[in-house]
């Protein structure tokens, strides 16, 4: 099992139209690193992800997780393997209160699978997670619509619903774009518990300072291709970079 | 015998082509499925047949009345009812086909049936080709269906409100901060489809009878045609046409003639199986914008 | 001085939500009523009625599982323009099963339903890959394509159907039959819908790629859902095939189709009992207005359009709201 490495990407090729998206991406994560995904509006962070999880099938390239070969899966199996992702624009279930919104992940045959066929109690089980992503129970916020939440706690919700699913990989799309720099200091523990407990986490990230404090290495990615591979320091220094983000050459 | 099912396999297609156009020209553009389409195809024959004998107008300008206000009825019922309840697939589906159903029942109700309701027919004389002998009203079929399919074509790639038309189908948060009145080109796109719809009526019908059933034939032939093209593909729904319209002329020479429905059937549960988005339809991926 | 109106839950009914609420007959009423009043109401109206509005009860009930069978899919997602398509399934299969076989009603309208669901649900399990419109397009196309084949082919009776079938042993039992699983899908498949399975289906109206992402197989629970639905439309259809003793052509007719949706419209879509509620007035009504003719079915088409347009919540909403809540005026501050 650790002969491969935990999510490796070859020779990925997708275009939409005549806008070639991702153009030959190559990479590969060691199990419990964190990889910042980086690179202006545009380059292709988002339909990598997309691309990796199922919801888009690429046009040429494979993408392996352990080892076993996942190109163009459905992203429902994908899940199951224990690949979850968030999404940059969040999009809960509106009416119904937060915990409720939990429901649909813990109904998951991935979480049936994990705890051996037992559900248990769903709405507890809920509660529990989403405290652990700092819906104080006290202040009773778990039990308010979704629709009455401020952004910082949709986010939470967001990242509590990838939480639920006890993936060995996360996704986070943009999880801190639009939160307030305390909103953004009050998530950082959680990803850094998440960290602790093993998780293999790639972020996509346009807040380089917050990322920078945690990523132990960091693509970059400029017109769907990758311009730089490797730790904080040295990728930022590279003159490629300073081009894409300058616009300089 | 081959060449008469050759000819007349043609006249079939362009027939479907003429049929579909209006249904795939609005569902292309905004979205909507216009479930009122056969009405409005009824409407714009029946239209033209009461400016004719009712009123007494000439032919030509009953036929342009006709179709000018089938597309006024395409947009009244845009502005009253389509525009509060945009976007909703579940009320856009229910409140077109309510009206469509209401319409057509109504003319129903109020006796449009009999053999006096037929329109004439544009020259009554026939010609040969080869040696098939073809009525001057099939080669008006023709000639129509192709310039109209020809006009559509001309109008969204060569002038400015096609243009928009086809901005609002690709992209229509960009069109919109483009400055393209997104509900206007809507509500000219549903007008456009019921004009179509009235001519497709106009010329078609002068064949048989006005029969207020074929309002609900016609709907079925130009979904079908819709989800075996592909939905909002015009090449895919030309293509349709012709192996629709050439498997039912086929089915009716060389088998029986009561096979002919199984035809359309049997190419959308074949397309269904092989291909559910249709020949040349993109079947929208689930995909997240960057 | 400006005014609002304001929405108040009645304080019986926060007093109900509580587990204390099986202290107080009062509250246990409050909670009992509205669930009691289709049982009661059902029993009564069946010995009340004469004969003739016996039947028309029986059709009442027959449409409101249509409807409550297309409230199933809308709420998952699919917009169904053909119940025809599952009903016509269902009484013919019930027809042939009687008809060339000789099996008796109690045999037929069980399998009937099974495979009547299986049946529709393998014609349209394709369709649920593609988003929007297309199940309502081939949905609306099925029914009214098979009636043409059924003509032209002349298989099963042809144009003159299937006459000539079994019939139930007597009037009560058809009548008991009817209301028991009128009764039984509608309290059944409310708590279905509410359950966290429902809860599934709900999301996957609302945001399937959520749903998605979350490891769940959308189209199996669909393909579930499609089941449940047509197998509700089609007993309806193998029950009344057993009370006319007929089948024909007539079961795939727009009718099965229209109807139901302008119930599901009018009573409010998204509680089943909205659906069961339209159907208890729009059939009766149409009863009542046959004098008419084929200007019902205008009305019908107009009620499709005022509702969803103007008063798109449906009566059983507002009913609901009415009991749960009051109003008042409240003064606004600028």
């Amino acid at each position: 099992m650790s002969d491969f490495p935990l999510l490796g990407v070859r020779r990925l090729y997708k275009n939409f139209g005549g806008v070639q998206a991702i153009q030959d991406l190559n990479f590969e994560l060691a199990e419990g690193e964190l990889l910042g995904l980086i690179g202006p509006n545009g380059s292709g962070k988002t339909t990598a992800v997309n691309l990796i999880t199922g919801f888009v099938k690429p046009a040429q390239g494979e993408i392996l997780y352990r080892g076993r070969d996942i190109t163009a899966w459905p992203p429902y199996k994908v899940v199951r393997l224990g690949i979850a992702r968030t999404f940059q624009m969040v999009k809960p279930f509106y009416q119904l209160p937060a915990y409720k919104n939990m429901i649909i992940p813990l109904y998951s045959p991935r979480v049936k699978q994990m705890t051996g066929g037992k559900y248990g109690d769903r709405n507890a089980v809920a509660l529990d997670l989403l405290e652990e992503v700092g819906f104080e129970r006290d202040a009773l916020v778990a039990y308010k619509a979704a629709s009455a939440l401020p952004q910082g706690y949709l986010k939470r919700l967001e990242l509590a619903k990838a939480i639920a699913l006890n993936p060995d990989l996360m996704i986070l799309d943009e999880l801190f774009s639009g939160l307030s720099l305390a909103e953004v200091a009050s998530i950082l523990p959680i990803i850094e518990k998440l960290r602790q407990q093993g998780k293999t986490i790639i972020m996509i990230e346009h807040r380089l300072k917050e990322l920078f404090r945690i990523a132990d290495r960091v693509i970059v990615l400029n017109f769907g291709q990758k311009i730089a591979d490797g730790n904080v320091a040295d990728v930022m220094e590279s003159r490629e970079v300073k081009n894409a983000y300058l616009g300089t050459e | 015998m081959l060449a008469n099912t050759f000819v007349y396999g043609f006249v079939n297609s362009i027939i479907l082509v003429l049929v579909a156009l209006g249904f795939n020209l609005t569902f292309g553009i905004s979205g909507v499925a216009n479930f009122a389409y056969g009405a409005l195809y009824i409407l714009g024959a029946l239209l033209s047949w009461v400016f004719f004998n009712t009123i007494g107008l000439p032919y030509l300008l009953s036929v342009l009345c006709a179709v000018v206000l089938t597309a006024v009825a395409g947009e009244l019922m845009y502005r009253f009812v389509l525009l509060r309840i945009r976007g909703m697939v579940l009320s856009e589906v229910i409140a077109t086909f309510g009206i469509g159903l209401a319409t057509l029942e109504l003319f129903k109700y109020l006796g449009f049936i009999g053999f006096e309701y037929s329109l004439p027919v544009f020259v009554d004389t026939s010609i040969e080709i080869g040696q098939v002998v073809v009525d001057m009203q099939r080669v008006f079929i023709v000639i129509i269906g192709i310039a109209m399919a020809g006009f559509l074509w001309f109008f969204t790639h060569h002038t400015r409100t096609g243009l928009r038309f086809r901005g609002i189908a690709q992209e229509e948060r960009t069109a919109l901060s483009l400055g393209i009145n997104s509900d206007r080109v809507a509500m000219l796109s549903v007008s456009f489809g019921a004009a179509y719809a009235a001519i497709a009526a106009i010329v078609i019908l002068p064949l048989g009878t006005i029969n207020v059933e074929q309002g609900y034939s016609v709907l079925i032939k130009a979904l079908a045609v819709c989800i075996v093209g592909g939905l909002g593909s015009t090449g895919g729904l030309v293509l349709a046409s012709f192996l629709i319209g050439y498997g039912q002329t086929i089915t009716v020479t060389y088998l029986e003639s009561h096979w002919v429905m199984l035809v359309p059937l049997i190419a959308i549960l074949g397309i269904l199986i092989f291909r559910p988005s249709g020949l040349f339809g993109e079947q929208k991926e689930l995909e997240e914008r960057i | 001085m400006r005014r609002r109106k304001e929405r108040i839950d009645r304080g019986i009914k926060v007093r109900s939500g509580d587990v204390f609420a099986l202290c107080s007959w009062r509250e246990m009423l409050y909670l009992a009523a509205p669930r009691m009043l289709p049982i009661v109401g059902l029993l009564v109206l069946s010995l009340a009625l004469s004969v003739y509005w016996q039947r028309v009860l029986l059709s009442v009930s027959v449409f409101a599982l249509l409807a409550i069978s297309w409230d199933i899919l809308a709420q998952s997602g699919m917009i169904s323009l053909g119940q025809a398509l599952f009903f016509g399934s269902g009484a013919y299969l019930a027809g042939i099963m009687n008809h060339y076989w000789g099996w008796p009603p109690a045999v037929t309208i069980p399998l009937a339903t099974i495979f009547g669901g299986l049946l529709c649900t393998l014609l349209l399990t394709p369709v649920l890959r593609l988003r929007g419109i297309y199940f309502s397009m081939v949905t609306l196309v099925l029914p009214l394509m098979l009636v043409r084949i059924v003509e032209a082919t002349r298989i099963f009776g042809g144009t003159e159907g299937l006459s000539g079938l079994a019939s139930f042993p007597t009037r009560w039992v058809e009548i008991y039959l009817i209301i028991a699983a009128l009764l039984a899908a509608l309290f059944g498949f409310r708590r279905l819908m509410d359950s966290d399975f429902g809860l599934v289906l709900k999301g996957i109206n609302d945001n399937d790629r959520s749903v998605m992402n979350a490891g769940i197989n959308i189209y199996w629970f669909k393909i579930q859902a499609l089941f449940i639905a047509s197998s509700v439309g089609a007993f309806a259809g193998a029950f009344m095939t057993h009370v006319y003793l007929f089948v024909g052509m007539p079961v795939f007719a727009l009718d099965y189709s229209i109807l139901p949706i302008a119930a599901a419209v009018v009573g409010g879509i998204g509680t089943l009992a909205g659906s069961t509620l339209g159907a208890f007035i729009l059939v009766p009504l149409s009863e009542i207005l046959r004098g008419l003719g084929g200007l019902r079915i205008v009305f019908y088409g107009l009620f499709l359009v005022i509702f969803t347009v103007a008063l798109p919540e449906g009566i059983f909403h507002y009913v609901q709201r009415k009991y749960h809540q009051f109003e008042r005026w409240a003064e606004v501050e600028r």
